[in-house]
């Protein structure tokens, strides 16, 4: 088996990995994060082992832009905006989509905790390779990721969640 | 084991939770891909351009190297498969980038438009080696509009009796129409064989011979 050309390897985590730049990194710096991501990941690609699990590899390499970028937009002069921790009111696109409260819920956790939940929840890695992508043990990336869950639920769950019973 | 019906299983629910996110806009991650191939071939990371166009004779897949074209698929082929085999001979870092293929899509319009009877374009021929490359290269000495028998062809090439070889050379070829082995038939003037199918072989030498019939470029 040779390595599949890499046209195949972005149309099948393309998507995933823009939900998970967009939960970390925030909706201003998505596209950024995804392209470098790729772009680094293409130069990667044909050293990497054949067995390498492909989503855990490029969520890593996200992970390592997102810090990147992090850097850079520390750096930039206060001006710009608020810095990336702080609650954004709206994801800041023109328009209002429904999912926008969740995502701001989202980018408002702590750091490890929005990485833990996006690399588990929505990029689907266990927590062996997320704990492998943000440091410490599985054990503490699950405990971080519900911490972060139970946050998204006080802070944004109740406003869709009417105490009599879910929808769905 | 019990199930609390006031607690439902946390893994579900938690997935449900983000379950309300969209999906990634489609639009937005076609822009994304476009950006990433631009950005792949300016920093010289797209070993291996390709694109697809339509012709009289069905899809053709184009693909294209740093160098040049490196491969015409016709529509016999099955695409997914000759991406594949690109990814193991050339490179796995194969993009869908169809500016780098811009100058070969306009002259193989003006081709099946009858307004072009020659190629002008940069050719990677590395997928070609040997007697059987020695063959192709020959090829284009057969004037737009003319053809040549395999027995003529190695004769040229001072194999008179590999008209065998001559023959897989041409089934093998990796840049059918602009290396014209479909001007190649046998010597009783019979088709011989096509790897888009014959049809499609009558096809490119009906198109030539209804031309101008110029023979321009003949020896």
């Amino acid at each position: 088996m040779s390595k599949r050309p890499f046209e195949e390897i972005v149309e099948q985590h393309g998507a995933t990995v823009f939900r998970v730049a967009r939960a970390v990194v925030g909706p201003a710096d998505a596209e950024d994060a995804w392209s470098e991501t790729f772009l680094a990941a293409m130069r990667a690609y044909p050293a990497l082992d054949e067995g390498a699990n492909m989503e855990a590899w490029l969520v890593t390499i996200a992970h390592r832009k997102a810090i990147d970028l992090g850097r850079s937009q520390a750096r930039r002069p206060a001006s710009v905006g608020q810095p990336p921790d702080d609650r954004p009111a709206t994801d800041g696109l023109p328009g209002h989509a429904p999912d926008d409260e969740l995502w701001a819920a989202i980018r408002a956790l702590p750091a490890r905790q929005r990485q833990t939940v996006a690399y588990h929840y929505l990029a689907d890695l266990p927590y062996a390779e997320v704990a492998a992508i943000v440091g410490g043990t599985a054990e503490a990336a699950r405990r971080a990721a519900a911490d972060g869950i139970r946050t998204l639920r006080r802070t944004y769950a109740p406003a869709s969640e009417p105490t009599k019973g879910r929808s769905r | 084991m019990t199930t609390d019906p006031m607690t439902t299983d946390p893994m579900t629910t938690d997935s449900q939770l983000l379950g309300a996110l969209a999906p990634a806009d489609p639009q937005t991650l076609a822009r994304l891909r476009v950006r990433l191939a631009a950005a792949a071939e300016a920093s010289s990371d797209l070993d291996v351009a390709y694109r697809t166009v339509d012709s009289p004779i069905g899809s053709l897949l184009l693909a294209a190297t740093e160098a040049g074209l490196v491969r015409v698929a016709v529509e016999g082929e099955r695409h997914e498969a000759v991406l594949a085999t690109l990814a193991e001979r050339i490179s796995p870092r194969i993009l869908r980038a169809p500016r780098r293929l811009d100058p070969v899509a306009r002259e193989l319009d003006e081709y099946f438009a009858g307004a072009r009877t020659i190629f002008d374009l940069p050719l990677d021929r590395r997928l070609s080696v040997g007697f059987r490359r020695e063959v192709l290269e020959r090829l284009p000495s057969i004037p737009y509009g003319g053809t040549a028998s395999y027995a003529a062809i190695a004769g040229w090439l001072g194999r008179p009796r590999a008209m065998r070889a001559v023959g897989t050379a041409c089934a093998t070829n990796p840049l059918p129409i602009v290396v014209p082995c479909h001007r190649v038939l046998r010597s009783d003037g019979s088709l011989g064989g096509y790897a888009g199918g014959l049809d499609a072989k009558r096809t490119l030498l009906a198109l030539e011979a209804g031309g101008s019939g110029s023979v321009a470029g003949a020896p």
